[in-house]
């Protein structure tokens, strides 16, 4: 059994490096777009500085059609164009695509109801200070909002995770599909236990640095 | 200072309309510490929230140093903004900063440069005296030093006129009172005009020099604090002044006294004349001090005290007739 799990030592390896790149590119998408638009979704509604009915609503529609799609129908609808973008449907880059939209529409909603948290408040003392909505959002709000945030991140983070296992049917590789190939389709289950032990690990050490982050970003 | 030009409020609802605050017009003279008193939802808030214009007048101006606040483009308002400092009920600090980092936050704001800043911020601290804070958290402090926050970040870009929602209502009675002086030093010390709002009518015989009486979105009577306590002419001014000089005795002992029971009411400087004593001299007349309260409104005394008097039926006419000539009030309270 130590045999073999040395032999697919490279194996892993491999997969843990696809597992990490998808994972990375669909978080970084999700911070870049997903914080604004979760922002947007939020200043957006009613009794705050942008109030716009028909954006808020639209907005908020068609977030909840991404989310509300299992992701493997996500993947699969989202293939044309993934073709345009990165040129091929298989492989880590390709599987990135579709897991980016995800995570940007479930960050989104998390960014958007850790700024709902933030003390109301607060905004208006900012506002009688005289702070521009530019101020606002970047000294208050998001300062505010920073430990939900990073706990909505860790979640965002480790849901990739799992989702990434799935990209394994479009070639997208892993170490989920790495399970899936070896331990399930070839019924060799030492190996899809050590895979899982590793996805296991994985996951806490994800948690943990997550809580970490949050715990010190948090003095309220 | 601030001048109050017909300023109408309404806000809409699904059923009808609601009139928040109807009509109001006064002014706020430089320097003073006014007070804007009446029972929750009177409208009181609603009205100080439109000095600064986190809340937009339906009809009507606020006038702010000579300006017209509800003319002012986006750019304008937050400039005199600046200029306005403001402190509420729940302090509203920014949890995620430190006590040092909320004070610098507006000047931050108002575009100052770090070495004002870092000069600025120790010289506030010392002045609410919460040096030995800096680097603490808000929700390390307690609720009279998270006011004490909220006043130094309000005063830090040096404003004229300090706006204060309900500043003492969160707060213990110690605490409140640290706080009212501290507002009081700030206001003698930087001459910053005070617009105060409270329920409590406590809070404003301590350090008030006028005050307005708002009911139903109105003002239904405005004078000096003293003449407010001592002289209510308004029903509501009344019920809340009566409130704050509680003269209640208890049912068991009312029930038990012989002879007559009269409440006297002093006013002004012959408050400090002994008219019981020379009564009592006078006329024929035991009596009986139940209760007795002495507060001083600006320096000024007000007294009451609940007398029972006993002797036969002629001394005790002449010696009520005697204290009603020579005091502000005098009512027979057990007819």
């Amino acid at each position: 059994m130590l045999k073999q799990i040395i032999s697919l030592l490279p194996d892993l390896g491999k997969a843990f490096w696809e597992t990490f790149q998808m994972v990375g590119i669909s978080l970084t998408l999700a911070l870049l777009l997903g914080i604004p638009l979760g922002l947007l979704l939020f200043v957006t509604d009613k009794g705050l500085f942008w109030e716009n009915k028909v954006f808020n609503a639209v907005g908020g529609v068609v977030v909840n059609i991404v989310r509300s799609v299992p992701y493997v129908i996500l993947l699969v609808i989202l293939l044309p164009l993934t073709q345009k973008i990165v040129k091929t449907t298989i492989g880590p880059l390709a599987a990135s695509v579709s897991l980016s939209v995800a995570a940007i529409v479930f960050y989104a909603r998390i960014a958007e109801s850790s700024l709902r948290e933030v003390d109301k408040g607060v905004i208006e003392a900012a506002t009688a200070m005289g702070a521009s909505i530019y101020q606002i959002i970047t000294q208050v709000l998001l300062v505010e909002a920073l430990p939900g945030l990073i706990r909505g991140f860790t979640v965002t983070a480790i849901s990739l995770i799992g989702y990434s296992a799935m990209a394994g049917i479009v070639g997208g590789g892993g170490v989920g599909d790495l399970a899936i190939r070896y331990g399930y389709y070839r019924y060799q289950m030492d190996v899809m236990a050590a895979t899982v032990a590793a996805l296991i690990v994985l996951v806490q050490i994800v948690q943990s640095a997550g809580d970490y982050a949050a715990k010190k970003a948090d003095k309220a | 200072m601030i001048k109050f030009d017909d300023v109408s409020i309404t806000f809409k609802t699904k059923h009808a309309p609601v009139y928040a605050v109807r009509n109001v017009s006064f002014s706020v003279e430089k320097g003073e510490i006014f007070a804007v008193v009446g029972a929750s939802g009177a409208g009181k808030s609603t009205l100080l929230r439109t000095v600064n214009l986190l809340e937009k007048p339906s009809s009507g101006k606020v006038n702010v140093d000579g300006v017209d606040i509800t003319a002012l483009d986006e750019h304008s308002l937050r400039k005199a903004r600046q200029k306005i400092g403001m402190i509420f009920q729940h302090y509203n600090l920014i949890h995620t900063k430190t006590v040092y980092d909320n004070i610098a936050f507006p000047m931050k704001i108002s575009g100052r440069g770090a070495d004002e800043i870092a000069k600025r911020v120790p010289e506030l601290l010392e002045i609410v005296g919460l040096t030995d804070k800096s680097r603490a958290f808000p929700r390390q402090l307690s609720g009279g030093q998270k006011q004490r926050v909220g006043i130094a970040r309000a005063i830090a870009n040096g404003p004229s006129l300090l706006l204060c929602d309900e500043p003492t209502s969160a707060l213990d009675l110690e605490s409140t009172r640290a706080i009212l002086e501290l507002i009081h030093n700030i206001n003698k010390k930087f001459g910053i005009t005070v617009l105060l709002i409270s329920h409590e009518m406590d809070v404003i015989k301590s350090i008030c020099n006028r005050v307005a009486v708002m009911s139903n979105g109105k003002t239904v009577e405005l004078n000096d604090v003293y003449s407010i306590f001592s002289n209510p002419q308004h029903e509501i001014t009344k019920q809340l002044v009566r409130n704050s000089l509680n003269m209640e005795i208890p049912d068991g002992v009312l029930g038990n006294i012989e002879g007559k029971l009269v409440k006297v009411v002093y006013r002004g400087p012959s408050a400090l004349n002994p008219v019981l004593s020379n009564a009592v001299h006078k006329y024929p007349v035991d009596i009986n001090i139940l209760h007795g309260r002495i507060e001083y409104i600006n320096g000024l005394p007000i007294g009451v005290l609940l007398v029972n008097l006993k002797g036969n039926a002629e001394g005790v006419e002449k010696f009520i007739a005697y204290l009603r000539e020579n005091t502000a009030s005098t009512e027979v309270v057990n007819a």
